[in-house]
């Protein structure tokens, strides 16, 4: 056998070449966990492996910092919420004792369409899925006890997002602790919600509208914060392929600088506090090439189109979660080995935090057991695997690298296809692809295709339609007592009682003038609202009054 | 396979023909209206079943996001429809099904309401007792749930009959 000349050690970087002495200077300057960087056998590793341009060096492809987990594991930031605000409260309380330092927020249908528990709306979904919020006393309520200076919170909200962050900046103030303390994230990406999570209120357009004056304000006032989440997640879980889910992700971020530009904001005042959600799904591979290509295309098109000169402004940091549309209702303890190999290849992926979701949840919101084996599973992947070791330990593999490739040439066909539509903006191309079906409809193809597949047999799900054998019970369920919403209806009562009706009319009054005035900015009058105790459906209908509803076409 | 699809279907009892039920052209195609009911924005399932629906050769009435019990039983009476399809995943079946099931029944109707979607199985019979015609949980195949809807429109009409 003829042998090609090999290097000595393949994969190991040449430490002449320039761009690694550039790492090699990043890495050195970065400070490091106490651990070991070695094998379980005591080999020791290299930070990084493979080839320029290395971790931390545009476009970041094989990721956002030099040292990446060797300083600073994932955030592992497990989503919480159900019942009342003092049911939620405890197990924030639960969560910050087992030694988590960031808080995620889900809340209930109701509050997420912005309207109070005593909307015949709300029947029999107050504290089903999430938490209910009624008015800043809720609020108040989920956050007691807990000290908002040294945590970060994330709240998974969009239509009215602008009124939930007011009232978590009043309660914060209440403790003394000033807006610019305050770290978190608030998911407001109204854009998918006409794609896929629909959960919005207005018209895109005064919704987007509300969304930069939150970026407006918190540039301003609040610089630990990020103002938007742009998610794929839900658009995954809508029925998405993986590219679809990148794509569409990363044009709806484009088409929220695109707005925040139009409206005055300096691009590198603002992109860099941006942050992105990305689903982790069963396709190992295919999953960390979206990871890598979702870097790589947000870098590229934030330097050279939008101009933005700040390194911070290129850098997609993402959040990622399990996929909970993978989980089986049947057979619901194989689950937690899905969770695992998603989990791992959002490791692989260089994911900035993680949710792992719990086994049970095809079903119902988790048991703290199994929200607890969620966790332990990504504490697995971190201390255990050595994933965690040497940044994108798979970058370099030509399967990887293609199916980064692959990945990012189906995203940029979409793209084209956008500012088609768009006639060359990305953001009115998203307004018009909403308006003229093309997101839920290209979703709700793929989302068909794959139940075709499965249904045909071509696609195994195992537990489903493959190694059926051995299914028993659900086990225990979290449930959600009936009394939750008599609870809450009796506390909304309540604060309705004890407010002055004359301030919260009059403060409503001004949410509604300053709707109509595009100048200003719409979150100082919330936060008037909210001192108020104005209801969260209160504010929400005294912008409607001005920006109106959205009626999505029902489109097959 | 589904348990709740296969074991406990109300009308399990009934004689169903099986030529007449898995012929998908019939001479009268089966029109059914499908609806979100309540602030539920989870559509991707019902979607999916209202494509299935249609490929089994029945018309189905899509009436999407955030419809209220008025508004289905309306569309179910202006469309003459066979059958109701909800599809719910936020928890709140136990309340929004049975108040489906009266508003059918106060507008005078029969129709028979099947509820799809995030159902735990220990809420299965809770549904079925209160009027629910059948309960398609997570897994149903598409054979499935063509048949599921056949049958209890067959039960429902041979109940009128």
């Amino acid at each position: 056998m003829t042998e090609h000349a090999k290097p000595a050690n393949p994969g190991v970087p040449d430490p002449s070449s320039e761009s690694y002495q550039r790492y090699r200077e990043a890495y050195e300057a970065s400070k490091l966990r106490d651990v070991p960087f070695e094998t379980m056998s005591g080999v020791p590793l290299d930070p990084v492996y493979g080839d320029p341009p290395y971790p931390g060096q545009y476009p970041y492809t094989r990721g956002v910092y030099p040292s990446m987990y060797r300083s600073r594991l994932w955030t592992m930031r497990m989503f919480a919420g159900f019942g009342t605000a003092e049911d939620t409260n405890a197990r924030f309380k639960a969560i910050l004792r087992n030694g988590g330092t960031g808080l995620s927020t889900a809340f209930d249908m109701p509050t997420l369409m912005g309207r109070d528990s005593d909307s015949p709306w709300s029947l029999g979904e107050v504290g089903r899925a999430g938490v209910a919020v009624d008015t800043l006393a809720d609020m108040e309520d989920l956050f007691s006890g807990i000290d908002l200076s040294a945590v970060s919170t994330s709240m998974t909200i969009n239509g009215p997002a602008a009124i939930i962050l007011a009232m978590y900046v009043a309660v914060a103030e209440k403790h003394g602790v000033a807006r610019a303390d305050l770290a978190g994230t608030i998911q407001n990406d109204i854009f998918k919600e006409y794609q896929a999570q629909k959960e919005y209120i207005y018209p895109p357009r005064p919704s987007v509208r509300i969304v930069t004056d939150m970026i407006r304000f918190t540039a301003a006032e609040m610089p630990r914060w990020h103002p938007v989440s742009i998610s794929g997640y839900h658009i995954r879980e809508a029925g998405s392929t993986a590219a679809q889910e990148l794509a569409f992700t990363l044009a709806n971020g484009f088409a929220c600088v695109e707005a925040a530009m139009a409206a005055g904001v300096d691009v590198d005042t603002f992109a860099g506090r941006l942050s992105f959600f990305f689903n982790s799904h069963s396709d190992f591979f295919e999953e960390i090439g979206k990871f890598r290509a979702a870097r790589r295309i947000w870098a590229r098109w934030m330097k050279e189109r939008y101009g933005a000169t700040n390194e911070r402004s290129m850098l997609c940091r993402f959040h990622t979660q399990t996929a909970g549309v993978s989980l089986t209702a049947q057979q619901p303890e194989n689950n937690i080995a899905r969770v695992a190999i998603q989990a791992l290849a959002a490791a692989l992926g260089g994911t900035q935090s993680l949710h792992t979701d719990s086994f049970d949840e095809a079903l119902a919101l988790p048991t703290e057991k199994a929200a607890r084996i969620a966790l332990r599973t990504q504490q697995i992947v971190a201390h255990e695997t050595g994933a965690a070791n040497v940044a994108d330990p798979l970058g370099g593999a030509p399967f990887v690298e293609w199916m980064t490739d692959e990945m990012e040439r189906q995203a940029e066909a979409i793209f084209a296809h956008l500012e088609e539509l768009g006639d060359g903006s990305i953001l009115e191309g998203v307004y018009a692809g909403i308006e003229n079906g093309y997101f839920v409809g290209e979703i709700a193809d793929s989302a068909y295709r794959f139940e075709r597949e499965v249904n045909e047999g071509q696609r195994i799900i195992v537990g489903v339609n493959a190694f059926t054998d051995g299914a028993d019970g659900e086990g225990d369920l979290l449930r959600i007592s009936a009394e939750t919403e008599d609870v809450q209806l009796k506390r909304l009562t309540d604060v309705k009682q004890r407010r002055d009706d004359e301030a919260v009319g009059r403060s409503l009054a001004a949410v509604t003038e300053a709707a109509k005035s595009p100048s200003t900015n719409l979150i100082g009058p919330i936060l008037d609202a909210v001192h108020t105790y104005a209801t969260l459906e209160e504010i929400v209908m005294a912008m409607e009054a001005e920006f109106g509803t959205y009626v999505e076409k029902a489109i097959i | 396979m589904n348990a709740v699809a296969d074991n406990e279907r109300p009308d399990d009892d009934e004689p169903t023909s099986d030529e007449d039920a898995l012929t998908p052209t019939q001479e009268v195609r089966l029109r059914i209206v499908l609806a979100k009911l309540g602030l539920d924005g989870h559509d991707r399932g019902l979607k999916v079943v209202a494509r299935i629906l249609r490929d089994a050769g029945m018309e189905v009435i899509y009436l999407g996001l955030r419809q209220t019990t008025d508004s289905i039983v309306d569309a179910a009476e202006q469309e003459d429809a066979d059958a109701i399809g909800l599809s719910m995943h936020n928890a709140g079946h136990l309340t929004l099904a049975p108040a489906m099931v009266s508003a059918v029944a106060e507008a005078g109707m029969n129709t028979p309401v099947v509820v799809g979607g995030i159902v735990p199985s220990d809420d299965v019979q809770a549904l079925l007792d209160a009027g629910v015609a059948t309960v398609l949980g997570p897994g149903a195949s598409a054979t499935e749930v063509a048949q599921a809807v056949r049958d209890v429109v067959l039960a429902a009409e041979t109940e009128a009959s």
